[in-house]
């Protein structure tokens, strides 16, 4: 439906209901934004704007102190900010690197390799997962990380979160809807399995492969359970837990000024990504429905 | 299909079908060796993360173990101290069900309205309002929730307490996160504002797919109101992306935990908004009960699939 509401379904009067869809979406978008708006404007506060009478929603006197601070005044303590940053940073890249390798590895034959014995199986075992959310595993999974002696490493945070689920799911039913001619081309040429799958499958699997980094990325940044179950050391955990550290736990408004670029800081990555990936995210998501 | 092929083969060679069978598929896997081979890192972190995890759940459960000793056997008693005695955990199954008897339906109808809603406006202004909605989804609960504690601070200087007050809805600052009446309700709120996710997306990108001619053939057969063609041709060309939606909602929805946490505090006063999840890492992080801990992991579990097997059977099956 490219020409959308122009399409009416009779009539050529003013199209009044266009203009109410336009109105109604544009209050409902601005008012979803309102929250982010204000933690932009928080971030930007001076002190004193911070705990001023009566209390302002939009910044007067834009600064980068708190940015300043977050950086460098948190540096004395302990651990310096970009400590954390960088860990985040690390266990994400790698986490979406090793998770994009592996995920398409195994979404080629369960996808292409029709008659694979057991292969209906595996899917529906990976759908079935879809079904319960990881969280539910939290105390086995850390029983494993601890014996095999990970914690406190990078390796307990990226491990865990590399086989995702939901993204090799959407990677699979990409793949479904692609013609086998091409590949039967390339066998035909010659080309092993693996050439198939690296020269022929992964660049046409590309917007499938851009999402399920999405999907994966916005997991491992956002979560804070693994950091805090699976390291000790301070210098080893991530962005979310150094956040609840400086606003000093749930409940208490400390250091406003601070969290609040923080926040932003932590809340920018994932937009950023989603701005880059959303046209390859919603061709992708156009596959993800299930049927039986 | 194979089993019937080799029928008449049984007869003649009565003394080994059986065998027979598991060679032709040993033979089948052998020739897809390769096809293994791929699968396995993926496989193999799949049994060690999600499968074995699952597994010793189940079996923890059954157990006490305090990590320190080995595991001991106690039958069903973590469940029956679950049901009958922990007031807490009923208090927690309360809230969770509370919670997503609104987040859930409320959250899911509303990716799809927005959805259907911006797929009737011109593909060039799509993005924009995509972003608006999606955004809050991107966003982490620990970021955010210092924004809302801000927001719906208990002072006079919590802007919504500022704004209720200045126009006469309120006579004195109202301690929004703390107060237990106003605890679940703050969290939901927050909660549907950020339950925009991949359901969201998934709707999205199935409505701009419903093709053309069925609208047009619609028209033909008599469809005069956009209600009506929403009803007939769009929720059924859709199916297939509700019943994914629908999936990843429930699990949304009764996995709440960190933005309860992250808000109103955990536990939270008077276990106000103490959930199953945060229940559970009470349980296993902080007291180290991990058999009990497992048990509430299991009930979790059983709630989520079960509820998942009834949405497959409602919206799964047909055409």
């Amino acid at each position: 439906m490219a020409n959308g509401y122009a399409t009416r379904l009779n009539g050529k009067r003013t199209d009044w209901s266009g203009w109410f869809l336009y109105a109604m979406l544009t209050l409902l978008g601005l008012f979803m934004l309102l929250p982010l708006v204000y933690m932009v404007s928080n971030a930007f506060k001076p002190v004193g704007e911070l705990f001023l009478f009566p209390p302002r929603f939009l910044v007067i006197q834009p600064t980068l102190k708190n940015f300043y601070d977050l950086l460098l005044v948190t540096g004395t303590s302990s651990v310096p900010f970009t400590r954390y940053i960088f860990n985040s940073g690390v266990v994400s890249l790698a986490v979406v690197a090793l998770g994009v390798v592996i995920s398409a590895m195994a979404a080629y034959p369960l996808s292409k390799h029709k008659d694979l014995p057991f292969g209906k199986g595996i899917f529906k075992l990976i759908i079935l997962s879809l079904m319960f959310a990881p969280s539910v595993m939290l105390i086995p999974q850390y029983l494993v990380i601890s014996k095999i002696g990970l914690i406190n490493s990078y390796w307990a945070l990226i491990i865990p979160g590399i086989a995702n689920t939901l993204g090799l799911f959407l990677m699979k039913q990409f793949l479904d809807q692609i013609s086998d001619a091409l590949l039967e081309a390339a066998r035909i040429d010659g080309a092993s399995e693996w050439r198939v799958l690296w020269q022929v499958v992964f660049p046409m699997l590309k917007p499938a492969w851009t999402t399920f980094a999405l999907v994966s990325f916005i997991g491992i940044w956002n979560d804070g359970n693994s950091a805090m179950i699976y390291t000790t050391s301070e210098e080893m955990k991530t962005l979310p837990y150094a956040l609840n550290t400086i606003n000093g736990g749930a409940g208490v408004v400390a250091r406003v000024g601070t969290v609040g670029a923080a926040s932003l800081l932590m809340t920018l990555p994932p937009v950023i990504v989603f701005a880059v990936t959303q046209r390859m995210a919603l061709e992708t998501f156009q596959h993800s429905g299930i049927k039986e | 299909m194979n089993g019937m092929d080799a029928q008449p083969m049984e007869i003649q060679y009565a003394a080994a079908p059986r065998t027979g069978r598991i060679a032709q598929l040993w033979r089948r896997m052998v020739r897809h060796r390769f096809s293994y081979l791929l699968l396995a890192p993926f496989l193999l972190l799949f049994t060690v993360f999600t499968i074995i995890p699952v597994v010793t759940s189940v079996g923890l459960s059954f157990t006490y173990y305090n990590i320190l000793e080995a595991p001991r056997l106690i039958g069903f008693s973590n469940y029956r101290l679950l049901f009958v005695d922990d007031d807490i955990f009923l208090k927690a199954i309360g809230n969770t069900l509370k919670y997503a008897i609104v987040v859930g339906p409320v959250s899911y109808v509303m990716a799809f309205l927005l959805a259907w809603l911006i797929s009737q406006i011109p593909i060039k202004y799509r993005f924009l309002y995509t972003l608006c909605f999606y955004t809050p989804s991107l966003t982490s609960a620990v970021a955010m929730s210092v924004i809302w504690m801000y927001l719906f601070s208990g002072d006079r200087y919590g802007l919504i307490n500022y704004v209720l007050t200045k126009f006469g809805f309120l006579n004195e600052p109202w301690l929004w996160l703390q107060n237990e009446k106003t605890m679940m309700p703050v969290v939901i709120i927050v909660s549907l504002w950020m339950s925009l996710g991949f359901s969201f997306l998934s709707f999205l990108a199935g409505l701009q797919n419903v093709s053309r001619e069925l609208y047009e053939a619609g028209s033909i057969d008599g469809i005069r109101y956009r209600w009506q063609q929403l009803w007939y041709i769009t929720l059924p060309s859709v199916k297939p992306q509700l019943l994914f939606g629908a999936i990843l909602q429930i699990v949304m929805s009764l996995q709440v935990a960190d933005i309860s946490m992250q808000l109103v505090g955990f536990p939270s006063p008077l276990y106000a908004g103490h959930t199953i999840m945060t229940h559970l890492h009470d349980y296993a992080f902080i007291r180290f009960e991990m058999g009990y801990a497992a048990a509430i992991a299991v009930v979790l579990f059983l709630m989520m699939v079960g509820l998942n097997r009834i949405i497959f059977k409602w919206l799964g099956s047909e055409e």
